[in-house]
């Protein structure tokens, strides 16, 4: 299948790690992956943050750039469901863009539980808010994280609850966004886990900067980090020059 | 007062966090028994959520339905159009000297009453209304075993939307309320009396609710308690911070509708909330909370467009809006934001940011951005 990557904004600036390990994951299932270097952004932050004309504007744009694909995948269950849900509210006629979150690509569309990933690690999982109850993502990327070799999944308590993100909650409402992850890591350390992991990097940068100022020792990893770890012989891809990867108390972090 | 700022001092206080989240926490295991072994839940859910919308599209035929029922039973109804105006009506329905009992409700909250519950001894009660039955005038209290049955002056208060046009509609909408609200099936006890009584009927910013057609939908409220019960911004703050409203997700939605979106509580409200779903997926109306405060937040915005001298986050979002809106851009704006935080960072990590952004290092570390984008990968690979 041809898959066009939808990096989202935030992914191709902060984490790029995250795809990557998108592209390296669906070309060791055997696909083409193509990526356009003329998106930037869904307008998901300006539409939840009441700027609706700019983020309209934005939603026209991807969708002509991406007008032709059939399949799209993007790490982000956030501006997967900006996609679906959002657009038609701003235009009817930005209805139906094909833009499958990489659970619901690897599960519904590509049939795959078992992708072949190693990840030796203690995990528990955020179901975030838009996985949860926008994209009704199930247990999609439970099935997934079972199937990975030597992962060991341990229960997050409380899991349904919201992390306290929320985009521009978190700085509009920056002490009761605060208090609401202190709860989250709270129920994370509970689990005894060294990784979080969730399906989306906005959630993880909120989840992950609170482990890092805590110096907690928890990582904060997106769950197509761990789906691409130790894919075939060779291990895990590195690449040259990227910081952050190697400080494992870093907010967030390749996968190792 | 913000919603930010109000709070603050509610947060410092572990106690009523803790004791917010017991609650909460049974509330909701109570509701899961009730709603998810119950296969008719959505059946019901959608019944409930037509027969408000049907309702307050016809509001009007209703309320003057209600209107000839009650007075036809002996009563009499009065409107206020404000909470002083209410105030005012039921002091001068209540007799003089003689303190009136007060079976409260949202509204009787709403327009600031306060007394004691009415005992056997009491010569006049004001009664927050549940529902009012519009074809037999009939005033409904859920939940109240000891019935309504003062001997003295009896008030009745409720906002215009809570009257529902029949029998048949009540009985949806009382299933609803239990499951939803309680927990059980069927509330034990629910009190009825017909209508001769005084009923004041409060409109308070209501008619303009009605006349937003992506904020209407707040009025289908039943008043369950659900939205708050899984809110977790209400479960750290509790009801002070959403002001003198209804507080927790549906007011969120009310009050800036009735009081504007200027004032800074008004301005304030849409924005308090991570548009987390829960509220939606429990509300038993079927009320799309996160929808509404989406569009309110929209209004927020769209109020200070005009303003002479844009505020510091029009000019940062319109400048994001603006880069973002061309490919070259675009990628010019992530080389000069990546170098500049780095610049800001260490070991990785930025740990306080400047301005508008300082919100966020306050207590999270941010990643500094890698050297590499996706897109300098991608090219380069």
């Amino acid at each position: 299948v041809r898959i066009a990557v939808f990096v989202t904004c935030w992914g191709d600036a902060l984490f790029p790690a995250t795809g990557r390990a998108v592209v390296r994951l669906l070309e060791h299932l055997g696909h083409e992956v193509v990526f356009d270097p003329a998106q930037t952004c869904c307008g998901h932050m300006h539409w939840t943050a009441g700027y609706h004309l700019e983020a309209t504007a934005l939603a026209r744009r991807l969708t002509e750039m991406f007008a032709g694909h059939d399949v799209i995948v993007t790490p982000s269950a956030s501006c997967a469901a900006t996609v679906r849900t959002a657009y038609p509210r701003m235009d009817p006629a930005l209805a139906g863009l094909p833009v499958y979150e990489l659970s619901e690509l690897l599960v519904d569309v590509l049939g795959v539980i078992d992708v072949g990933a190693r990840y030796p690690h203690r995990v528990t999982y955020q179901p975030t808010c838009h996985s949860l109850r926008a994209l009704a993502l199930g247990d999609r990327p439970l099935r997934l994280l079972r199937a990975v070799r030597d992962l060991e999944l341990a229960d997050l308590p409380e899991a349904g609850e919201c992390c306290g993100f929320g985009g521009a909650f978190a700085m509009k409402n920056a002490d009761t966004s605060v208090a609401m992850v202190a709860d989250k890591i709270a129920r994370i350390h509970e689990t005894g886990a060294d990784v979080v992991c969730a399906a989306d990097d906005s959630c993880l940068t909120h989840i992950g900067g609170a482990l890092s100022r805590l110096r907690s020792g928890v990582r904060a990893v997106h769950l197509a980090e761990i789906l691409a770890s130790g894919l075939g012989a060779a291990g895990p891809e590195r690449v040259p020059g990227d910081l952050g990867r190697a400080d494992a108390a870093a907010p967030r972090s390749d996968a190792p | 007062v913000r919603f930010s700022d109000a709070a603050r001092p509610e947060l410092r206080d572990p106690g009523a966090r803790r004791r917010r989240r017991r609650a909460a926490a049974e509330a909701r295991v109570r509701r899961a028994d009730a709603v998810d072994g119950f296969p008719g839940w959505e059946a019901l859910r959608e019944a409930g959520a037509a027969i408000r919308e049907r309702t307050l599209r016809e509001l009007g035929t209703h309320l003057e339905t209600l209107e000839a029922a009650v007075e036809e039973e002996g009563g009499h109804v009065h409107w206020a159009r404000d909470a002083a105006e209410a105030r005012r009506i039921i002091d001068g329905l209540l007799p003089d000297g003689v303190p009136a009992a007060l079976v409260r409700s949202d509204v009787t909250d709403e327009i600031g009453l306060d007394g004691a519950e009415p005992g056997p001894h009491s010569k006049a009660a004001v009664v927050g209304a549940g529902f009012l039955v519009a074809e037999t005038g009939t005033l409904v209290v859920a939940d109240r075993g000891d019935g309504l049955t003062f001997p003295g002056t009896l008030v009745v208060v409720a906002g215009i939307e809570d009257v529902v046009p029949d029998w048949t509609d009540l009985e949806v909408l009382l299933q609803l309320v239990s499951r939803a609200g309680a927990g059980v099936p069927m509330l034990p006890a629910v009190a009825t009396r017909a209508g001769d009584f005084a009923l004041v009927l409060l409109d308070n910013g209501r008619t303009t609710v009605l006349a937003d057609p992506d904020g209407r939908a707040a009025l289908r409220c039943v008043h369950c308690s659900a939205c708050a019960d899984v809110c977790p911004v209400y479960q750290r703050t509790g009801p002070r911070p959403y002001g003198p409203g209804r507080a927790g997700p549906i007011g969120a939605v009310l009050t800036p509708q009735t009081r504007g979106v200027e004032a800074p509580l008004g301005a304030s409200l849409p924005f308090a909330s991570t548009l987390c779903g829960a509220c939606a997926d429990v509300c038993p109306v079927k009320i799309d909370i996160p929808a509404m405060l989406v569009h309110l937040r929209g209004r927020v915005v769209d109020a200070r467009r005009g303003r002479p001298v844009p505020p510091p986050e029009m000019l940062l979002m319109r400048g994001l809006a603006w880069s973002m809106g061309d490919q070259h851009r675009y990628e010019r704006t992530l080389v000069r934001r990546a170098r500049w935080a780095r610049l800001l960072s260490r070991d990785g990590r930025i740990r306080r940011l400047p301005g508008l952004l300082g919100k966020w290092t306050d207590a999270r570390d941010l990643p500094a951005p890698p050297r590499q984008t996706f897109r300098a990968w991608w090219r380069r690979r």
